[in-house]
């Protein structure tokens, strides 16, 4: 992000997300103010930066606190993992407790702060420290008299811990009008990071935001972060451009009808998909459907569900023939399951992007999207969804998310308005015709490739979500009762004009036989005559035979002459 | 400094209503450190002559001291005996106030000076 110039040397604190809103961490060798309200994270941000710096860079340090004692402050970051007494004993980090107590003091002229500098220069000296923190300086204006003297001081301690060569943190309380109390901004002024948590719709939500880096280019945004058991995490979600290289990979949906629909293969590896629809059109079966599909492809599959516990999203999805279950115990799919407004929005985010960044998934599924928005916070929302996009896009990440959408007459509207981020967008309708709802499906817009327009009619069966033929009647798709009549009457006409066809071929036949017949008669008949006109030319022939005989031996009776022509008669 | 340390392992013991024993940090022979000794040594000879113990401890010889007695202020000067433990910081050139400090005079007397 950071041009390749000369920078700034900077010391990374090793809390994940400010070094890279920073470019690199804080600024080597300087005081940097961190300041906020009580109770936001200013210590355990200070603390970190030590413990990091000793643990990961070797850069041992100096922890002065006017507020805890060491053992307070030992006892309270152990929670985070953080073992300040190994670290110390080691020698990477020192703590030292300045207590002042008002009432114990009298002022009795001039004074300076020497006895200061000198406790911190030996305890900087003793283990070679790199790193100071100074937790919470003004707590001094609280304790010793004559704030001129005191900010005259604080002034050479600044300068005195530059011409140290330490990167310092100084933490302040958050005043009125100005950034801390006693307005050190006015001699720090090399980095200046604000802390912040507010509280909005009940929900509360920490803010870091790097006000000032002399010499550095730095993300000037409101960032939030995130203080849990692995200490602070900020995320610089909005330092994102539009530079992801998309892939031309394309991943089953899990339904190969649906396939089909969207140019054969699927739906784009990296893209955002959101599939809308009223309640009960099958949002989180087509969500379980890709959850199934990529598992088997052996893709990690992280699961955001927002209304339903991940027992029942299983539960629900057993009984339509997906079961997540041995994926979840391979580790292939993980579900995180909250409620919306368990934290802020930002929280949420923050959660989300650390849950990612843990699991390295190949598809984020968010069920639903909406279920975010409340009263008004729809550009929150909407901002908060566009980061999270951006997000998958950049570790091409396949986005699904599910939308509900409350008012049937405006289907191609989400309530998160996250449309024009959307890649694929598949809209769930429940059809309601003949006193029945049917479900249907139709692709909305699916950037980046030839998808089908046509609505189809699904079924969520016992083995998933089928999507029927199509049947078009005068008013449209049929659907349900009306699409199956449709499919009754043209498979009777189908068997109609088959039934006439093979009519027509066994009357031929019928014709072919009985002329068959026919010849077959005429045959007989005809060798009967035959026969019969042969016997009788053989009768007439030995009657001639025999009338010859008669005539010759009637000659030879009357003794008549020429013989000759006997038997030349017949 | 000139006063000979004594360590503070050994502050006259039994001697507690009339010995006190005072600490001064300074930092090095600055004109603030030296200023402040000279001050406390005429306060002490003024009102507690022959019964005080001043040790001054050079805090650039010897700054592991500073923590141990939560100093920050320079000078700063430490009643260790009697008991209770008070702290003044400055040059100690504002004599009322030392001697509130110090509780050698009662805060109320001091009021109206």
């Amino acid at each position: 992000m950071t041009p390749p110039r000369a920078q700034l040397p900077k010391s990374p604190t090793g809390i994940q997300g400010l070094d890279e809103i920073t470019g690199g961490g804080l600024p080597t060798g300087r005081p940097t103010l961190v300041c906020g309200s009580a109770g936001c994270g200013k210590t355990l941000l200070a603390m970190e930066f030590l413990v990091r710096g000793a643990t990961q860079y070797h850069e041992p340090g100096v922890f002065m606190t006017f507020e805890e004692t060491g053992e307070e402050l030992t006892a309270n970051v152990a929670s985070l993992g953080f073992d300040l007494d190994d670290l110390i004993a080691h020698g990477q980090l020192a703590l030292d407790f300045v207590f002042i107590e008002r009432s114990e003091i009298e002022e009795t002229g001039e004074f300076d702060l020497e006895g200061l500098f000198i406790r911190l220069g030996y305890a900087i000296d003793t283990i070679g420290a790199k790193r100071v923190v100074l937790d919470t300086v003004e707590s001094l204006f609280a304790g010793l008299p004559n704030p001129i003297i005191l900010r005259a001081e604080l002034r050479r301690l600044f300068r005195w811990l530059k011409d140290k060569g330490v990167t310092a943190i100084i933490t302040g309380e958050r005043g009125d009008g100005q950034l801390t109390r006693q307005g050190l901004e006015e001699y720090v002024s090399d980095c200046v990071i604000v802390l912040d948590h507010r509280v909005s719709n009940l929900i509360c939500t920490r803010r870091l935001r790097v006000v000032k880096y002399r010499g550095s280019t730095h993300g000037t945004n409101e960032y939030p972060f995130l203080i849990d058991e692995d200490g602070i995490s900020v995320l610089p979600i909005t330092s994102l451009g539009l530079q992801q290289v998309v892939s031309t990979e394309q991943v089953s949906t899990g339904i190969p009808r649906l396939d089909a629909m969207l140019s054969g293969a699927g739906y784009y590896r990296g893209s955002s998909i959101l599939v809308s629809g009223t309640a009960g059109t099958g949002k989180s079966s087509l969500a379980g459907h890709f959850a199934v599909a990529a598992c088997q492809r052996g893709e990690r599959v992280l699961y955001f569900a927002f209304e339903e516990s991940a027992s029942q999203i299983m539960r629900n999805l057993r009984s339509i023939g997906i079961d997540l279950e041995p994926w979840v115990r391979q580790g292939l799919l993980q579900f995180e399951a909250t409620r919306p407004t368990f934290v802020g929005l930002e929280m949420h985010l923050t959660t989300m992007h650390k849950q990612i960044a843990g699991f390295h998934p190949g598809i984020v599924i968010v069920d639903p999207l909406n279920s975010f928005i409340n009263a008004d916070n729809e550009a929150e929302v909407k901002a908060m969804l566009m980061r999270l996009m951006d997000f998958l896009k950049m570790r091409q990440i396949t986005g699904f998310f599910t939308s509900l959408t409350s008012d049937a007459s405006q289907l191609d509207h989400t309530d998160a308005a996250v449309s024009s981020l959307i890649d694929t967008w598949l809209l769930l309708l429940a059809i309601d015709a003949g006193s029945e709802r049917n479900r249907a499906l139709s692709i909305l817009k699916s950037r980046g490739m030839a998808h089908s327009n046509q609505t189809r009619e699904f079924l969520i069966t016992a083995q998933g979500i089928e999507l029927r033929d199509v049947y078009t009647g005068p008013g449209g798709v049929l659907t349900g009762s009306a699409r199956e009549a449709q499919a009754a009457a043209e498979k009777a006409t189908r068997l109609g004009a088959q039934q006439e066809i093979e009519r027509t071929q066994r009357l031929l036949e019928r014709r072919r036989t009985a002329l068959d017949a026919q010849i077959a008669a005429l045959r007989a008949e005809f060798d009967a005559q035959e026969i019969e006109t042969l016997a009788q030319i053989e009768r007439e022939q030995a009657r001639a035979g025999q009338l010859a005989l008669e005539r010759v031996d009637m000659a030879w009776s009357r003794r008549a002459d020429a013989p000759e022509d006997t038997g030349g008669q017949p | 400094m000139t006063t000979p340390p004594t360590t503070p392992e050994s502050p006259p013991v039994g001697a507690e209503p009339d010995t006190w024993t005072l600490r001064l940090y300074v930092a090095g022979q600055t004109p603030k450190s030296l200023l402040a000794f000279a001050n406390l040594k005429r306060i002490c000879e003024e009102h507690l002559a022959g019964r005080y113990h001043i040790e001054v401890i050079d805090l650039m010889q010897h700054p592991q001291l500073a923590r141990g007695d939560q100093i920050l202020a320079i000078p700063t000067l430490v009643r260790c005996l009697p008991a209770p433990v008070r702290k003044i910081i400055g040059d100690l050139s504002n004599t009322e106030r030392v001697l509130v400090g110090l509780d050698l005079r009662s805060r109320v007397e001091s009021k109206p000076s």
